[in-house]
């Protein structure tokens, strides 16, 4: 008997993979000339420094905190930290997820063992929920905190859980778990664009404007 | 709408760039801005959350140049800007952000926070909104010689009186000199020793210099409350001046922003570079040191610490200069705790200072510094700014802190190589 959750496996992997992938595309391309089209006016003061040199370097370098900063936000920032990497190590090197880009566009790379990947799943999801503590009990964190935060938090855990309870079987019709973990995956690629998950693509353009500005005075970034 | 109101979202509208929303883009609201802002540190306001005071533009931002906002807007879901909002927005735009940079600093996803209040006072400013000092002194400037009113017949005073004292003739007005040098209201009102110090440096040097009651005053007010057109008719009396006086270059005094609005802002607010060039004092100094133009002999032995100006260290890039010249003249240097591109604000920066209204929150604020000094229980503070010098010896005097504050040209001057120099310090 054909399991009833099949065409639902097989909708999330065809059609709708195709739509996700479309608005997550287009929508990042569309954001992205958005921010490019308002162009910047260029600088007439003579530079002190090199801005492209510094610009580019800042993208990098403003990855490690600025001393000190850790103690006065350690949820923040370990939390941060532990989140964006389980995320990537779960999301390229699992075997399955290889497998699947290497079907789209003919790339591939090794993998990690199902142990490390589980290993940073587990430590992404925990670290989700420390981040949700902190949003929620540190009062600037909590000023701060919009509709958007709340969505892409969840956003970005449902992967991961509905990932995990799949692969391990845990509970409920491992076709229906894999159909969810994929539809998740899609909600989060259809929202990318469209919430502060874009900073996972202007990151690297607030940075190197951030090292420019700063480069062409001779200052540090 | 009112007309006012219109105004101020226009200029705010033209603040609005890539940058601007490459940055409100990336924001992920992780709020560690707020952990480098010496104004939430001291208060624990999480209304002081750098990030929360361009809340505002952010919106305008929204709402005009995204999709989904424009289609909000479409449909009347956009929250519009009214002036009940900017009025409210006074209180974190201008008293309690000196714009010192070191949001900009930490910022995880790199975001130049500093530039952005800049640009959302540009808004604020058109839309008739900011301290009333700043205005006030907006209009002396603008109508005048300088945001203290006419100071000209002050400075005949202070250049004869330096002249006097050094004996060094100091010409008002002399074509083709190396440079230009402009003060900030600051020195010529209270600390007019900076005057006789450059005249016995450069003298030494060799290097040729003038001043002029057209362009003396290096103080640009229209920086500091966001107006472009003050800020351009400020920097235009001093480019005319120099332009017409054939200068090599202008000095910019000991004062942050004045380094800001002069080298940096200047060429973008006239639409065209210098044909000479701006060196800061300090720069200038190091310059001189490097090329062994400036000696000095003895040393200041008493316990000696430096403040940086933010604008002139980290929104200027002028770091190790002052360093290599502390090294030179005193014996017991000590840094303080984040001293160099980390340094804490003076807390008067950015029209804090003059905005009667912040008084309370900066008091507040300098208790950063206080604790900073306490540390290293200086004798004697010294720093590359005028106003950062002002608003120490307020602040210390308020918290009983008996410590000297110095201006680094002065400090340098003292201990300078001049055996023509008869009032030089006992060695």
């Amino acid at each position: 008997m054909n399991n009833p959750y099949f065409d639902l496996l097989m909708w999330a992997r065809g059609p709708a993979f195709n739509i996700a992938l479309f608005i997550f595309v287009a929508g990042i391309a569309l954001r992205v000339v958005e921010i490019v089209a308002l162009g910047r006016k260029r600088d007439l003061a003579p530079a002190k420094g090199n801005p492209v040199a510094q610009g580019l370097k800042t993208i990098f370098t403003r990855s490690v905190p600025r001393k000190g900063l850790v103690a006065y936000a350690p949820i923040t920032y370990i939390g941060g930290y532990i989140f964006h990497m389980g995320f990537f190590v779960a999301f390229f090197l699992f075997g399955p997820h290889i497998a699947f880009i290497d079907g789209l566009i003919g790339v591939s790379w090794p993998n990690l063992s199902r142990v490390i990947i589980e290993s940073a799943v587990a430590l992404s999801v925990l670290a989700l929920f420390a981040l949700l503590y902190a949003r929620m009990a540190d009062p600037v964190r909590r000023a701060l905190t919009t509709f958007d935060d709340c969505l892409v938090w969840l956003l970005s855990l449902l992967p991961m859980v509905t990932g995990y309870v799949a692969v391990n079987k845990l509970f409920g019709d491992p076709t229906l778990m894999l159909a969810l973990h994929i539809l998740s995956v899609e909600l989060l690629m259809i929202a990318f664009p469209f919430t502060k998950l874009m900073h996972a693509v202007t990151f690297v353009m607030a940075r190197y404007y951030n090292g420019a500005i700063q480069g062409r005075k001779g200052a540090q970034s | 709408m009112t007309a006012t109101l219109e105004r101020g979202l226009n200029a705010l509208r033209e603040q609005i760039d890539a940058p601007v929303a490459a940055f409100f883009s990336s924001c992920v609201s992780c709020g560690i801005c707020a952990e480098a802002c010496i104004f939430y540190r001291e208060t624990h306001d999480p209304k002081f959350t750098p990030i929360r005071k361009l809340d505002l533009m952010r919106r305008l931002w929204r709402n005009e140049y995204t999709l989904f906002g424009r289609l909000a807007n479409m449909v009347g879901l956009g929250r519009r800007i009214t002036d009940d909002d900017l009025s409210a927005w006074e209180e974190l735009v201008y008293d309690s952000c000196t714009m010192c940079g070191r949001c900009t600093m930490a910022c995880p996803v790199g975001n130049d926070i500093t530039m952005m209040i800049r640009k959302m006072r540009e808004g604020m400013s058109a839309a008739g909104h900011g301290p009333v000092e700043l205005i006030g002194a907006a209009q002396r400037h603008s109508d005048g010689s300088s945001p203290m009113g006419d100071l000209r017949k002050a400075l005949r005073a202070r250049v004869k009186h330096a002249s006097q004292e050094t004996g060094i003739d100091i010409e008002f007005d002399k074509q083709g000199a190396d440079y230009l040098a402009i003060f900030s209201a600051q020195e010529i009102a209270e600390f007019p020793d900076v005057i006789a110090a450059m005249a016995r440096i450069f003298k030494k040097a060799g290097v040729t210099w003038t001043v002029s009651e057209d362009a003396y005053e290096a103080t640009n007010v229209g920086v500091q409350i966001g107006n472009r057109d003050i800020a351009r008719l400020l920097v235009g009396r001093i480019v005319d001046t120099a332009e017409k006086l054939g200068v090599k270059g202008v000095i910019s005094p000991e004062c942050g922003h004045a380094y800001q609005a002069l080298r940096w802002e200047g060429p973008n607010l006239i639409g065209r570079p210098y044909t000479f060039e701006v060196v800061h004092i300090i720069e200038l100094l190091d310059r001189l040191r490097a090329q062994g133009k400036l000696k000095t002999t003895g040393k200041d032995t008493t316990r000696l610490t430096f403040h940086d100006p933010c604008q002139i260290n980290r929104r200027g890039g002028i770091d190790r200069e002052p360093r290599n010249l502390l090294n030179m003249v005193a014996d017991d240097f000590i840094e303080t705790d984040d001293a160099g591109t980390m340094n804490w604000c003076c807390s008067g920066g950015g029209g804090v200072g003059p905005n009667e209204r912040a008084n309370a929150v900066q008091s507040k604020a300098f208790n950063m510094k206080k604790r900073q000094f306490e540390k290293v229980a200086p004798d004697k503070i010294v720093t590359m700014c005028a106003f950062c010098h002002h608003t120490l010896e307020a602040q210390l005097d308020d918290n009983n802190m008996d410590i000297e504050v110095q201006g680094l040209t002065e400090l340098m001057a003292e201990y300078l190589d001049d055996e023509t120099w008869e009032r030089g310090p006992e060695r």
